[in-house]
Formats: C-alpha cells, sequence, structure tokens
C-alpha cells in the first residue's frame, strides 16, 4: 500500500509537469468491470467510479468510459464496443471469468492500445502491459500464519471457500502450504460463493458436523458475516474465532473494536481498480512509465491498524 | 418430516398396489433419510432438523406459492430478485423510520407490512401485464426478474443494505427463536402449507387453477373468470414471496445484489419434485413441502460429508432431483 502511493504521488506530480506538453491531445481510457453480484465487486465499481470523478476534475483532457457487465459475453462486447465506437486509446479491465476473456482483451491489445488487467490474470502471459493485483497467495498465508500463532500446539479448523475458480486455489493453496508441518487440521472445506446466506448454511452444518473447532478460514469478509450468525445461533462465540479477508468496513469496525470472535482481518481491497486507473491515466497524460507487475500487498489488519484502512464513504 | 408436511391421506388406492405418483417424493425423502443417518450420527439431531426446515422455509412458502401459478398453467421467474427487492426497501423503510418512530416492535411492524403490500404490487404488476397485457408469463416475469434485480443493486449501490443494528436485535427473534422450541419460519411455512392445502382442495379457486392449467378454452366455456383466477394466483404468490422475506430479513439483517439469487429455480424444481405438473393442470401442495425439504436435505448432507468432492456437489443435487422425479413417473407407462 505504502508503495502504491508513493508510486502513485509521483505519478501525480509527473503527470502535473508534464500534463501541459500533451494537453492538447484528447485521450479516451475504457474501464470495463464486472457487474456487482456481491460485496467486493460492488466496492470494486464503487472505487471505479470515484478514481474516475476524481481524475476528470484533474485531467479535463481524459475521458472516461466506464462499463459494468454481469457475464463475459457482455463483457467482450463491451471492450469491442469501447475500441471500434468509442476509440478507446487504454483499456483497465477487472476480467470476471480470465480465461474466457483472454483472447478478447488480446485483440484489444494487437488494436494497439494500451492494455491495463487488474486482479485476475489472463491465460496468456504477456498480453496486459500493467497488471495490478492483490496478493492471493499471500492472503492465505497471512491468515495461516495467524491460526498457527493463534493456536500454538495446533487444533481443528473448518474452511469457507469462495468459488471454484483460480484466485480462490491460489488463496487455499497459500493457506494450506501455510500451516503445514503445524498440528493444525482441517476438519473440511466447503464452497460458500463468497456469499452471507451460503456462509450462514455450510456454517451450521460444521457446526452441526465438529463438536470441537477452535478457527475458522473463511477468506471473505461476506462469508464471514454468514458464519458468525451461525456461530451465535449455535452459542459457540466463546470456542472459536473466525479470519476473512478483503477488509469490509462492517468487518474492520468489529476488528477495531477488539471483537473476539473477529480478532483480525486479511486486506484485499476493491480499491485496486483504482490504483490500476491511476497509473494508466498517468502513463497516457504524463508518460510515467508503469509497465509491469504490480501486486498490492494482503495485510494482516489487526486492532493496531485497523484505523488505516476504515473508510466511512465505502459501501464495502 | 411430518412437522411440516400436513398429513392429508392420499386419494383411496386401487387395491393395495403401490402408487409411485403418490408415495415417490416420499420415498425419495426417507432415501434421503437414511442416508443422512448414515453419514453423521448428528443428522438426526433436533439442531440439525430444525436448521435444516428453518432455511427451507423461505423456498417453502416461495414454492407454495408458485405451486398455485403453476397448476394454473403460469410460470413466475421473477420471485427470487422479487425477494432480493423487497428485503432491500423493507430494511430501507425500517432504517427511515428509526427516527420518527424509535426503536422497537412499531418499526419491525411497519416494515413488515410494506414487505408484504410490496409484494402484493409487484404479483398484481405480474398477473395484470399476464393476463390484460396478453403476453407470455415466461418473458413478463423474465422481464421483471431483471428489473427486481437491477433495482436491488441500485439501491444498495452495488453494495449491501444491512438494517440498523438495534433494530436487527428487536427483528433477530424472528428468525431464531420460536414457539415450544420450534422456530418461527417452520411454524409459519407449515401454516401456509396447511392453508394452501386447504385452499387448493376444498375451494372453488383451487379447483379452477386446475381447471384452466388443464384446458383453459373448457374453463372459460365453464364460466370461470380465467384471467381474474390466474391473476389472483400472481398475487397470492407475491404476497407469498413478501411473508418469506419477513422471515428472512431477521436471518442476517442484510439485502444485497446476491439475495435470493436461484430462488426461482429452487422453488419450481420443489414444486415438480412434488409432483406438480409443470404444464399446469395438477397441483399437490404436501408435495411442494415435500420436494422443498428434499432439496435442503441435499444441500445438508454435502456439508455433512467429505466422501464427495466440493466441486461435485452440483452434479450430486442433479441427480438427487431426478431420481426423485423418476421414482414417481417411472411407472406411468408400465
Amino acid at each position: 500500500m505504502k508503495l502504491a502511493k508513493t508510486l502513485l504521488a509521483s505519478a501525480v506530480v509527473a503527470g502535473g509537469l508534464m500534463g501541459s506538453v500533451f494537453a492538447q491531445d484528447k485521450v479516451t481510457i475504457g474501464v470495463s468491470v464486472p457487474a456487482a453480484d456481491h460485496g467486493w465487486t460492488g466496492g470494486v465499481n464503487y472505487f471505479a467510479q470515484q478514481a474516475i470523478d476524481r481524475l476528470s476534475t484533474t485531467y479535463p483532457d481524459v475521458e472516461f468510459v466506464f462499463a459494468s457487465a454481469p457475464d463475459a459475453p457482455k463483457q467482450i462486447a463491451d471492450i469491442e464496443d469501447m475500441v471500434s465506437t468509442r476509440g478507446i486509446d487504454a483499456l483497465v479491465i477487472l476480467p470476471g471469468d480470465p480465461d474466457a476473456m483472454t483472447s478478447a482483451i488480446k485483440q484489444v491489445k494487437d488494436a494497439g492500445k494500451f492494455v491495463t488487467v487488474v486482479d485476475r490474470q489472463l491465460s496468456i502471459n504477456g498480453v496486459e502491459d500493467l497488471y495490478v493485483a492483490g496478493d492471493n497467495p499471500g492472503l492465505g498465508a497471512n491468515a495461516a500464519a495467524y491460526i498457527k500463532e493463534q493456536l500454538p500446539d495446533g487444533g481443528n479448523i473448518v474452511i469457507l471457500r469462495g468459488l471454484p475458480i483460480p484466485i480462490d486455489q491460489q488463496r487455499f493453496d497459500g493457506f494450506m502450504s501455510g500451516i503445514e508441518g503445524s498440528n493444525i487440521k482441517v476438519l473440511d472445506d466447503e464452497f460458500a460463493n463468497w456469499n452471507r446466506d451460503d456462509g450462514f448454511k455450510v456454517m451450521q452444518d460444521f457446526l452441526t458436523r465438529f463438536p470441537d473447532i477452535k478457527a475458522v478460514w473463511t477468506q471473505d469478509d461476506d462469508i464471514s458475516l454468514g458464519a458468525m450468525e451461525a456461530i451465535k445461533q449455535a452459542g459457540r462465540e466463546k470456542e472459536m474465532f473466525i479470519v476473512g479477508g478483503a477488509g469490509m468496513q462492517q468487518i474492520l469496525n468489529a476488528v477495531a473494536n477488539g471483537d473476539a470472535l473477529t480478532p483480525v482481518d486479511v486486506s484485499y481491497s476493491p480499491a485496486m481498480i483504482a490504483t490500476a486507473i491511476e497509473l494508466t491515466t498517468s502513463h497516457l497524460v504524463g508518460g510515467v512509465h508503469v509497465n509491469g507487475r504490480f501486486i498490492l500487498e494482503s495485510t494482516l489488519i489487526t486492532k493496531d491498524n485497523a484505523a488505516e484502512f476504515l473508510d466511512p464513504n465505502s459501501p464495502f | 418430516m411430518s412437522v411440516s408436511a400436513p398429513d392429508i391421506p392420499a386419494k383411496p388406492k386401487r387395491g393395495f398396489r403401490l402408487d409411485l405418483k403418490t408415495v415417490g417424493p416420499l420415498l425419495a425423502l426417507a432415501l434421503l433419510v437414511l442416508l443422512g443417518i448414515s453419514l453423521n450420527e448428528n443428522f438426526l439431531s433436533y439442531n440439525n432438523l430444525t436448521n435444516v426446515l428453518a432455511r427451507s422455509s423461505f423456498i417453502g412458502i416461495i414454492a407454495i406459492g408458485a405451486t398455485f401459478v403453476i397448476t394454473a398453467g403460469g410460470l413466475d421467474l421473477s420471485v427470487g430478485s422479487m425477494a432480493a427487492v423487497i428485503a432491500g426497501v423493507m430494511i430501507m423503510v425500517m432504517n427511515w423510520l428509526i427516527p420518527t418512530m424509535g426503536i422497537g416492535w412499531g418499526v419491525v411492524i411497519a416494515g413488515m407490512a410494506t414487505g408484504i403490500l410490496l409484494g402484493g404490487v409487484a404479483g398484481v404488476f405480474n398477473g395484470t401485464m399476464i393476463t390484460r397485457g396478453r403476453i407470455e408469463a415466461f418473458i413478463v416475469t423474465l422481464g421483471t426478474m431483471g428489473i427486481f434485480r437491477s433495482l436491488v443493486t441500485f439501491l444498495a449501490d452495488g453494495g449491501t443494505l444491512s438494517l440498523n443494528f438495534q433494530v436487527a436485535d428487536v427483528y433477530r427473534p424472528v428468525y431464531y427463536a420460536g414457539l415450544l422450541g420450534v422456530p418461527w419460519p417452520i411454524i409459519v411455512f407449515a401454516l401456509v402449507a396447511i392453508g394452501g392445502e386447504v385452499v387448493m382442495r376444498y375451494t372453488a379457486f383451487g379447483r379452477y387453477c386446475a381447471a384452466i392449467g388443464s384446458n383453459e378454452q373448457v374453463a372459460r366455456y365453464s364460466s370461470i373468470n380465467v384471467d381474474n383466477v390466474r391473476l389472483l394466483t400472481y398475487i397470492l404468490q407475491g404476497v407469498l414471496v413478501g411473508v418469506a422475506v419477513l422471515l428472512y430479513v431477521p436471518r442476517l439483517g442484510s439485502a444485497s445484489s446476491t439475495t435470493g439469487v436461484l430462488w426461482e429455480l429452487e422453488a419450481i424444481a420443489g414444486v415438480i419434485i412434488g409432483g406438480t405438473t409443470l404444464k399446469g393442470g395438477y397441483g399437490r401442495i404436501w408435495g411442494t413441502v415435500v420436494g422443498v425439504v428434499i432439496l435442503g436435505l441435499i444441500g445438508n448432507i454435502l456439508n455433512l460429508q467429505s466422501l464427495i468432492s466440493p466441486y461435485l456437489n452440483g452434479a450430486f443435487q442433479g441427480v438427487i432431483i431426478i431420481l426423485a422425479v423418476l421414482l414417481q413417473r417411472g411407472r406411468k407407462n408400465a
């Protein structure tokens, strides 16, 4: 996060200095994101629009085309339209389904546009100019490290996973290698689809099935909220703690207040879309060199640093 | 299980031959229960059974409305999105009323009334478009499905609408507490089911539904007001979605664009597993109850075992659904 801020600050300064040189050219940037189908993508939409509003005021010569799509075919249609009818110079895309969209994004790249891919890796390398993402294996590893530290003698835990897509697998693998060699025993893992209702159901059934659970790793705060209600209903909130992920305001508030059921969270901020849009804009407007991979850390959020992550305006 | 399945005797059978069409869903349910018992000793525990039934109650109440709609030859695809938007508006109304009404049951009751009213209005809209606008039910409700889903996303600003914490505390017992140890959602589900069974079997309205579904022209010639009966089925469906949402909101105190996703398919699947015919003309409320409980148990059983890879959950669900229907249809031509 610190690195991001420094880079951004220098980018903005550079952009300001060089802006006048490029000012005569009007620049169009397309931003394509998945529809707000759960809390995290809701945050993506919010931070994308916020970044666009802010940058439009700063750079009156930059025009943004924003689209949000419920599925891969619609998102492909969106970017095709952006290239053919809106004449974009750059594309910032968070692909809903990266495998299905790789060739469509490659076509944008082949047409000579600057391509920034956010969060989800495409199925072939070298398509994007800039890749901005959170650290998924790190999210798993940090959660594992915390649970290991809290349960030095080991213990039974359960895992509530997201959807069966690569991000989930990376988090899961990061977690499993993190607890390797310890006495922590994973009783079972089930998909809860990054959804509160499913988190509630799966946790209810885990509670029925296992009389002894010391910790729950949900890797997502929406799932945590559902699991939390199930644990409270069973009256077992004294027996275990939950480690989620993403940094939802509701959970961060609980962390900041020292809630025993959710003592920590692991950041995976939807604001990464804003970072991507800012970097892309400074490249186009200011000629700042931004090519490469840009990984935002998945930090462990504890009572001590929760305040840094709180943003009362965020809908997520 | 018989808590929620009203015990109304099946039609007298010819001789003692097993009538698979009647006992099919019950047989499937019994097999699932046996599977559950063999997988986990906690399966039959009081807590597990109330958990599963309470969780199934939303889909169950909606599916009872869907039984009427489908019996009368209609279809409502909008129920899941409708539930989401009702939940969202209910939460907004309750939050908005706090400054004037204070924290308490007043706000909750106002919220509940809003929920039922909205459900009714949505039903009137669907029904009017279908009966007066002469548009196919599939198209109308596909349209409203999209409209309702976008509305809730818009109202929640892409995020989640959360009920004020203190009001949520007042409202919470509606899902978690109950009467004599039976949670409220199960009680309401049972009452709606019994009411539905009575209406379907013993009232003119129930018989009209079946008559229209089996042959609309004949029903018209028999001086049944086809349009009004159809309209009523959609209003009933809407109101029952409202009732389901009243029980859903206190569970997590929030609504988002993921609320109620695919509930319409679960409700329709429950109706068909229960023995109602998808093309209309024959409906069975107690069958729907069994169908919905079967669906709830499938999810529960999947979480109680680790033999089946979670990647195959959907396949297991599909197999059970097809088997449950096969059990009752298999002998039909024999």
